[in-house]
């Protein structure tokens, strides 16, 4: 079975896209600076997970694969967030 | 389909290819080869785990010292847990019938990745060896239980280190099978085998992949963990530095109880095939099967903490996880409502491995109905951590997966050895082995309701007659096993050949020569109907 | 028997096998974040304060670097389709010689570090108290761990590299550079959640 389509990224797109994650990246420094209390590390989390999804969509190919793929990365998140959530009803409530 | 008569292709045992005498098995990459290496392993380990069970009850026979110092018990049952759990029960049925069956029942010539197939034995043969090798190098064999719970597991002085590594290597052994019988089944089933025209058995190792694949990563970073607290003492678990013991239940549990879903699932998968087969009617509720086996793999994954009910967790996690408990045993019994419903009305040919089924059945519903007993939190408090916890696991683990192996054993011997087995002489074994094995595992149900713990060298008087009854239990338990097992040596000599298809079976695996031909088929076969088809 | 029939290429089986190795990497490492969430949630003030003592300049190069491997390595790909051996080759070279440069700077970063006597096991660390006991040992853990797979990830970019320079990675062949590639953004991914938790949470 060869490749399905093949499908070439110009390089463009990938500049793009790292100009993109590298601002991402100074932004995330520069809020975490500022005292937010708790909402520091969501935001620096939602940052990072923005980041995230623009390396597993363009650089590892996922907007162009079959969805199964991308349902699966979500799935496993989710996954490791519910063990997490679980864990935490014992430790929260202690 | 049929390999026409007076075209003799060599069997897979007899094919000569580019390496000579062992090392054409040990080079090998064929799944056949593959599963039969890891058979012999198994087995020996296997052998070794009960051994060391039969000496571990006849210390038990006695309160008081019978034959092992209180320092040497702690050692047996630590390397019996290990090489049961990590180096029998968890291969066990996807190693060896697995990867000799899935690609034939799917209708493929080999897994998706051979040479990682030939890897994953490697690394299972590399990890009993460090398991091994802790039992003799440095300062004792490790005794902290095949559980390795902190703080214990990180200051005990016995020789922990090769043994967690082994469990390690193990784990990423399991993991590559799990990721190959995932992409096997993904790209290389035959056209027209659409997923719901998969055999159940396939089915039943596609969702144990994935607890292969998502559950082990867990543990193999917890044992890692446990490296760096005997070797860095880097403080995740030790109390004294901020760490919480709980915590390594915690990950440990969140791996080993899908672990026990490694166990079972392929277990069922295999009685779904038997019981089809000698009851020469298609299975009742394929689908619900289907469902049943995914839910049981997903559920499973969110119930751990049913280890760890007197540990000191929040009162929210215990009835969180003891809701979930129960949850998960609703697939299980839709099972085996369809095995039941199956067998009813059906034209049952009583065989060896149909006794092994049925035998299955009521083993693992009495350790399912123990394990709802024990994921009740009121009952939990008085049960754990008493041999009542000890008759559970062994009557679903070794019932559940032990009964399976062995009904698979003879279902699937004609097909794997091109032999018939001696009938007479299994179906003895058989007997035996179950009065030795009820013998032996039903006593502690009570000896631990009156309160006998587990892991204890030494017990009160007032459980001393249970004790002796167990005891005995193991030894007729284990006669029945030599002659199971030396019946299946001796029948290998046998003059009966065994044909295609003895027992009328409708999966691909029985319209193939006894034993396969090296590429499975001539041709890949075409699809057109379901899997059990016995109109 | 030592070989197998030859079985027909398939592509897509290659990718989806390199996938489902990611998924176990990516449980490997969220075991880790189960710790620290854990150990966070119970030491909030004291992972505030030791968070300090990470250098953030030092952390946001290092992310970068990792960002622009990436980006060559994707790149590369783009070039082996439009069958510009060189630049592939070239591309890969920048991706190893980056990977390279985030160790130097982790090496420097651990090195003062452990020249104030602050690293796993250490009596230094343990008298600062729990809460800096656990934030360095899952620091030293984590990023050991992330260090350990980007020397992974820069091995197999180099045999890749090898194969492509020998031809057998081609235009009409090169699954295998694109699997090189899911990993090493798999090790950019880990960081990318690292960074934040530990260099940010000041």
């Amino acid at each position: 079975m060869e490749n399905e389509k093949n499908h070439i990224i110009p390089y463009r797109t990938f500049l793009y896209v790292l100009a993109l994650l590298i601002t991402l990246t100074i932004t995330s420094v520069a809020i975490t600076q500022i005292y937010l209390g708790t909402l520091t590390v969501v935001l620096a989390l939602l940052i990072a997970a923005v980041k995230s999804s623009f390396v597993l969509r363009i650089f590892m190919h996922l907007k162009f694969e079959n969805k199964i793929f991308s349902i699966a990365v979500v799935a496993i998140a989710l996954l490791i967030s519910v063990v997490i959530l679980i864990t935490f009803l014992d430790y929260l409530y202690r | 389909m049929n390999i026409q008569p007076g075209v003799m292709e060599p069997s897979f045992l007899e094919y000569k290819g580019k390496y000579k005498g062992i090392f054409s098995w040990i080079f090998s990459t064929d799944h056949k080869r593959i599963a039969l290496l890891y058979l012999f392993s198994i087995l020996t380990f296997f052998v070794v785990g009960a051994t060391l069970g039969l000496l571990m009850k006849f210390e038990l026979i006695a309160p008081g010292k019978t034959i092992m110092t209180p320092q040497a018990y702690n050692a047996f049952f630590t390397l019996h847990g290990i090489t049961m759990i990590f180096a029998v029960v968890i291969p066990g049925l996807p190693a060896v019938f697995g990867n000799f069956l899935l690609p034939i029942m799917i209708g493929a010539k080999d897994v998706a990745f051979p040479r990682i197939n030939l890897l994953s034995w490697y690394l299972y043969v590399a990890g009993v060896t460090l398991v091994l090798i802790s039992q003799f190098a440095g300062q004792g064999p490790p005794d902290t239980g095949w559980t390795f719970y902190a703080p214990y597991s990180f200051r005990t002085t016995g020789n922990m280190l090769p043994a967690v590594f082994g469990a390690f290597v193990l784990g990423f052994s399991s993991i590559l099978t799990g990721l190959n019988f995932l992409v096997t089944m993904h790209r290389m089933r035959a056209p027209g085998m659409t997923w719901l025209k998969m055999p159940l058995f396939p089915w039943s190792l596609y969702a144990t992949a994935w607890v292969q694949l998502l559950a082990t990563p867990i543990i193999g970073i917890t044992l890692l963990m446990i490296v760096a607290e005997r070797t860095l003492h880097i403080g995740f678990f030790d109390p004294t530095l901020g760490g919480d013991p709980l915590l390594y239940q915690h990950l440990f549990w969140t791996y080993s109880h899908p672990a026990v879903y490694i166990m079972i699932l392929p277990a069922m998968g295999a009685i779904s095939e038997i019981i089809t087969t000698f009851s020469h009617k298609t299975i009742f509720g394929y689908k619900f099967m289907v469902v049943s086996v995914l839910a049981i793999a997903f559920v499973g994954y969110f119930v751990w903490g049913h280890h760890m009910f007197t540990s000191g967790m929040s009162g929210t996690a215990l009835y969180t996880f003891s809701l979930l408990t129960f949850l998960v045993a609703i697939p299980s019994a839709i099972k085996v409502f369809n095995w039941i419903s199956t067998m009813h009305k059906g034209s049952l040919d009583l065989q060896t491995p149909f006794y092994w089924a049925v035998a299955f059945i009521f083993v693992f519903m009495i350790g399912g109905f123990s394990g709802l007993i024990l994921g009740s939190l009121a009952a939990n408090v008085h049960l754990h951590n008493t041999h009542f916890v000890v008759a559970h696991f062994h009557f679903i683990v070794f019932g559940g997966t032990g009964f399976a192996f062995f009904g698979a054993m003879h279902y699937w011997y004609p097909k794997i050895t091109g032999r018939m087995y001696d009938t007479r002489w299994a179906n003895i074994g058989l007997v035996l082995f179950f009065i030795g094995f009820i013998t032996l595992y039903g006593p502690m149900f009570y000896l631990g309701f009156k309160g006998m713990p587990r892991r204890y060298y030494d017990y009160d008087e007032v459980f001393h007659a249970g004790n002796i009854i167990s005891t005995m239990g193991s030894w007729v338990l284990y006669s029945g096993l030599a002659i199971i097992i030396i019946n299946l040596f001796a029948s290998l000599r046998s003059a009966i050949k065994a044909p295609s298809d003895p027992w009328g079976g409708k999966t691909l695996e029985w319209t193939i020569p006894s034993p396969p031909p090296v590429e499975n088929f001539d041709e890949i076969p075409v699809i057109t109907k379901g899997p059990y088809d016995y109109k | 028997m030592n070989s197998t029939p030859k079985i027909h290429r398939d592509d897509l089986a290659s990718k989806t096998g390199m996938w489902f190795f990611l998924f176990t990497e990516m449980l490997l490492f969220g075991g880790l974040f189960i710790v620290y969430s854990v150990y966070r949630f119970r030491n909030a003030e004291a992972f505030h304060l030791a968070a300090h003592e990470l250098s953030i300049p030092i952390g946001t190069i290092n992310t970068i670097i990792l960002l622009i491997s990436s980006t060559t390595i994707a790149m590369s790909i783009t070039a082996i389709q439009k069958k510009n051996k060189n630049l592939a080759l070239i591309l890969l070279g920048i991706t190893i010689f980056l990977g390279l440069a985030f160790l130097v700077n982790k090496y420097f970063e651990w090195g003062e570090h452990i020249k104030e006597h602050i690293y796993p096991g250490s009596a230094v660390l343990a008298l600062r108290g729990q809460g800096d006991v656990l934030f360095y040992g899952l620091y030293f853990f984590m990023t050991g761990l992330h260090a350990l797979h980007i020397i992974i990830g820069l091995v197999f970019i180099c045999v890749i590299a090898v194969k492509i320079y020998r031809d057998k990675i081609r235009p009409d062949n090169y699954v295998l550079l694109e699997n090189s590639g899911l990993y090493w953004h798999l090790v950019d991914l880990i960081w990318i959640f690292l960074f934040p938790l530990f260099y940010l949470i000041t």
